[in-house]
């Protein structure tokens, strides 16, 4: 009985029932439905154009679905605001970062807009290997490097559940393997993923859920 | 200092908005430039007849303010919009209204401020009384932000166009109608030794109406936007 009763505390999950989205009046994907828990990745795949970043960009909730909906913990995101936004992470297909600042800068501005991780930003640094970078503008820095910029928003605040909309874009081979050790540790220690990608992942399978938007 | 905090996270947004247009320069150098720039050109085009520069100075500085704060507007969501912070920011777990003024007190102090600082030398060129300055820098005072809040909506609506210039001046200017009325007759009526309470009364509803209600339309904008 007591077991029982502390398994109900609500453990987050992020429900999709009935998704459709259309885009100038094409239907991009009708009637989906999944389920994701603590532990786990949906790898959201589909040839181009399928409504990969649509779908991301409805689960954010800053595109409305044209059906359906999608809860956290039991309620609509839409109802719940700010108190959903804050427990996900979002790298998008723009870096979302802004190249008149220096990375540290950049990195301390996102600190401030979320809920704060427990390391230094040179800590952070450190692990996107941009130490020597600290002071520069992002301006000068490359495509590989900014994207790790905006990568380093993960780990400067503390979110469940990330959403990547093709995080490896412009990464080098370390840049991607520093990438996939990122997810999978942030799914063994209880977090969320939900990515797209177009190079093959390499996850450990027991974690991964596939969709497919194109079929 | 693991928690949200909102204070931290509104001085952050204020502090690097500064920081970019001290960075960026002509965001900071160019509203004030076209202020002082058409201001100068009218004793120019009219000639030196002092007694009707004196009567229509009001009138030219405020419109000039007026083009002045529309031509920067575009700064205030353009850059976000295109570089992807402004989903950063929705995403946020703050109150997307209350980023929004922090967001156009950043603008006004980039933008607005300066027009009110160069304003009594522009007033004194044209000839306006010394004691009317004061007036004139009270109407710009209270009517300045309310350009920099109402021009918010109007960015925020059609941040997602490509050319937006246009239309965005269609939106914006019939609503800035009201502050350019109240703001320049208050000048006008100073110098003719009248009393312009009521005309300040005017322009400070006005800033309070805005200041209530643009932020919420500016978010909700922001989200289609978005979309």
């Amino acid at each position: 009985m007591l077991q029982e009763k502390a398994e109900q505390i609500p453990s987050p999950i992020l429900n999709v029932q009935g998704l459709s989205c259309e885009r100038n009046d094409r239907l991009l994907f009708q009637h989906l439905d999944f389920e994701l828990r603590p532990h786990q990745v949906l790898l959201v795949e589909g040839r181009n154009g399928s409504g990969k970043t649509s779908l991301l960009k409805i689960l954010c909730g800053i595109r409305l679905a044209d059906d359906g909906e999608v809860s956290w913990c039991g309620e609509s995101i839409q109802r719940l605001g700010g108190e959903y936004t804050h427990q996900l992470a979002y790298v998008g297909h723009t870096d979302g970062i802004k190249l008149e600042l220096s990375v540290a800068e950049n990195l301390n501005m996102a600190r401030a807009m979320g809920r704060p991780a427990n390391v230094s930003i040179d800590t952070v640094l450190e692990q996107l290997k941009l130490s020597a970078h600290h002071d520069d503008m992002c301006r000068m820095l490359s495509a590989g490097q900014r994207r790790r910029v905006a990568l380093g928003r993960l780990l400067i605040t503390q979110a469940p559940l990330w959403i990547l909309d093709e995080p490896f874009t412009s990464l080098d081979t370390q840049g991607v393997a520093f990438c996939e050790a990122l997810i999978e540790q942030h799914i063994t220690s209880g977090g969320m993923v939900v990515m797209t990608s177009h190079h093959a992942v390499n996850l450990d399978n027991q974690y991964v859920q596939r969709i497919n938007l194109s079929t | 200092m693991n928690e949200l905090s909102l204070t931290r996270a509104l001085y952050a947004l204020l502090k690097r908005d500064l920081l970019l247009a001290v960075r960026r320069r002509s965001e900071l150098a160019n509203p004030i430039l076209f202020f002082v720039l058409i201001t100068t050109l009218f004793p120019l085009g009219i000639g030196a007849d002092a007694k009707l520069l004196q009567s229509i100075a009001p009138g030219i500085i405020w419109v000039a303010a007026l083009l002045a704060a529309l031509l920067s507007l575009d700064h205030l969501f353009r850059s976000d919009f295109e570089d992807g912070t402004l989903e950063q920011l929705l995403l946020s777990a703050h109150p997307v209204s209350l980023l929004v003024i922090t967001k156009v007190l950043a603008h006004w102090l980039i933008t607005g401020l300066p027009l009110l600082i160069v304003s009594p030398l522009l007033a004194l060129l044209l000839g306006l009384p010394a004691d009317m300055v004061g007036v004139l820098m009270l109407s710009l005072l209270l009517g300045t932000p309310v350009l920099s809040l109402i021009g918010a909506i109007g960015v925020a609506l059609t941040v997602g166009l490509r050319r937006s210039g246009v239309i965005l001046s269609l939106l914006v200017l019939p609503l800035y109608v009201p502050v350019l009325i109240f703001a320049s007759n208050a000048v006008d009526t100073a110098m003719s030794g009248m009393p312009v309470t009521g005309q300040l009364a005017m322009l400070a509803a006005l800033l309070v109406l805005s200041l209530t209600l643009a932020p919420l339309a500016t978010a909700a904008a922001l989200r289609m936007s978005l979309s």
